[in-house]
């Protein structure tokens, strides 16, 4: 899919014969090489989960965290160059921090990613400096507003989600993400192959919107899909990265406690299995 | 107090002060201000018809007291800091972001400035609220008496005030509260004005000398 910009892509402030700005276009390919980032909202939060790729075994656990915190009540899920990421996550926590000091009040988070994706944006537009080689995602909770959920990429553009995916796996892990909103939930017995009394078979169909799920719940299943999309092959280790703000936290955005992690990680890895396990019976 | 000897009318070389009488007050659903109408220079009252209840916006309103020029030069600043602010955002401004930004320039320039503003309004997140933002501080409180008039009716407002009082109540507070100041305070006088704001708008009203409740009067 690669196309050659071929003296068109020198610089943001040129744009190319069929209109487009390339190195723009090239930062948006830097997020895609880093790996994955998603961020679901759902009835009472938002959870984040990021596959945090570790290259190396000497590195200490928890270090290059990929969630940032900005003011108290926002997470903010970063993919792409970390560098860049840390310095937008320091635009956004002063944004934050400016209208808390002028209005008296927490910062509606569309109007911040509005605020950090004008400042992305800026950067496309001179040819003195290059685009920012990162996505995020924000995420909020607020007893009156609800959950929120934004993304912003490279090109300045911020856009609101119930569920978003960045970086190499996004594709996958958006269908994942589309199937939790309807998931059916068989009844036990049929899942057994037994036939009831009568012959009857009684089939029970729950759906359960992403929409009405909890944080416990969600935390679960953002764990089980980050498990999916991740390239065994490709890629070695990970570190699952966890947080979430919402109902349970009392607004206040943190990463996920131990237990609560290792709960999702124990479900994701055991999903996995489960799904392996029906691919070979059905050899 | 020093004899006037001077051939000169007071409000030639006097600051232009709202001497005043302002009061808000919340109720469940909205809020109720009221001020006085009188504006002194020293001695001589230079207009007796002046409305102290400023619009900040749709349902926000503020009160002015102190220097009259500080006061109304606050009011149009926040006026305009709001309407910026409410198109950003794109909803309505919180009370609280309202009395922030008077506080802000109240505080930065304490020195400078001799005004106080109560800020009141309504939102959909708190309802009813009104601020306080004397000298640069930020509370916000049931209700709130300010201006030189405020002095004379702290006792009266403290006895007769009661939780969760309606509408009618409050705004009959209000105007008692309002007429006994102006009758023993030299800086108020003149009308009263009343603003009520609740979900629906921002309702004026002005109630003339005459028309006002009286109380103990030789």
């Amino acid at each position: 899919m690669s196309s050659i910009g071929t003296g068109y892509d020198l610089s943001a402030s040129t744009f190319s014969p069929d209109g487009r700005v390339f190195q723009v276009e090239y930062a948006m390919k830097a997020v895609e090489n880093s790996s994955t980032a998603i961020g679901i909202r759902c009835k009472d939060g938002v959870v984040f989960g990021v596959e945090k790729l570790v290259l190396s075994k000497l590195y200490e656990q928890g270090s290059n965290k990929r969630i940032f915190n900005v003011d108290r009540h926002v997470g903010m899920a970063v993919a792409g160059l970390l560098a860049d990421a840390r310095s937008l996550s320091e635009v956004a926590r002063e944004e934050a921090s400016n209208f808390r000091s002028n209005y008296g009040h927490n910062i509606p988070l569309k109007h911040l990613s509005e605020r950090v994706a004008m400042y992305v944006h800026a950067y496309t537009l001179y040819s003195a400096v290059r685009p920012f080689g990162c996505s995020f995602i924000l995420g909020s909770y607020d007893q009156d507003d609800g959950p929120q959920l934004y993304m912003v990429d490279p090109s300045g553009i911020s856009y609101g989600y119930w569920g978003c995916a960045i970086g190499k796996a996004k594709q996958a892990a958006k269908t994942e993400i589309e199937k939790l909103q309807v998931r059916i939930l068989l009844e036990p017995s049929l899942r057994q192959g037994k036939i009831l009394l009568n012959c009857l078979i009684c089939v029970c169909y729950c759906y359960q919107q992403m929409k009405d799920m909890t944080c416990r719940e969600l935390v679960k299943e953002v764990a089980k899909i980050i498990y999916i999309v991740h390239d065994e092959v490709k890629d070695k280790s990970f570190e699952l990265e966890l947080s979430w703000v919402g109902e349970v936290t009392n607004g206040k955005h943190e990463l996920v406690p131990k237990d609560v992690r290792e709960e999702a990680e124990k479900y994701a890895k055991d999903s996995l299995e489960e799904e392996d396990d029906s691919d070979e019976d059905n050899m | 107090k020093m004899l006037d000897d001077s051939l000169e009318p007071g409000w030639l070389s006097e600051e232009v002060k709202t001497g005043t009488t302002i009061i808000a007050i919340e109720f469940d659903g909205g809020v109720v201000l009221g001020s006085d109408s009188r504006v002194s220079a020293g001695e001589t009252v230079v207009n007796r018809v002046m409305n102290k209840l400023s619009l900040l916006h749709d349902k926000i309103y503020c009160a002015l007291s102190g220097s009259a020029a500080d006061a109304q030069t606050i009011a149009e600043m926040v006026n305009y800091q709001l309407d910026v602010h409410s198109i950003e955002v794109g909803e309505d401004p919180q009370v609280r972001s309202a009395a922030t930004l008077v506080k802000n320039i109240s505080y930065k320039y304490k020195e400078e400035l001799s005004a106080h503003l109560i800020v009141a309004g309504w939102d959909k997140r708190g309802g009813g609220q009104v601020y306080v933002t004397l000298n640069g501080l930020l509370s916000r409180q049931p209700f709130a008496v300010g201006g030189s008039g405020s002095s004379y009716v702290y006792g009266f407002v403290d006895a007769e005030y009661r939780k969760a009082m309606s509408k009618e109540d409050c705004q009959q507070f209000v105007v008692n509260t309002l007429s006994l100041a102006m009758s023993r305070d030299g800086s108020s006088g003149g009308v009263a004005y009343l603003v009520t704001i609740d979900e629906k708008g921002a309702e004026e009203k002005c109630i003339l000398g005459n028309e006002l409740p009286t109380f103990y009067d030789q």
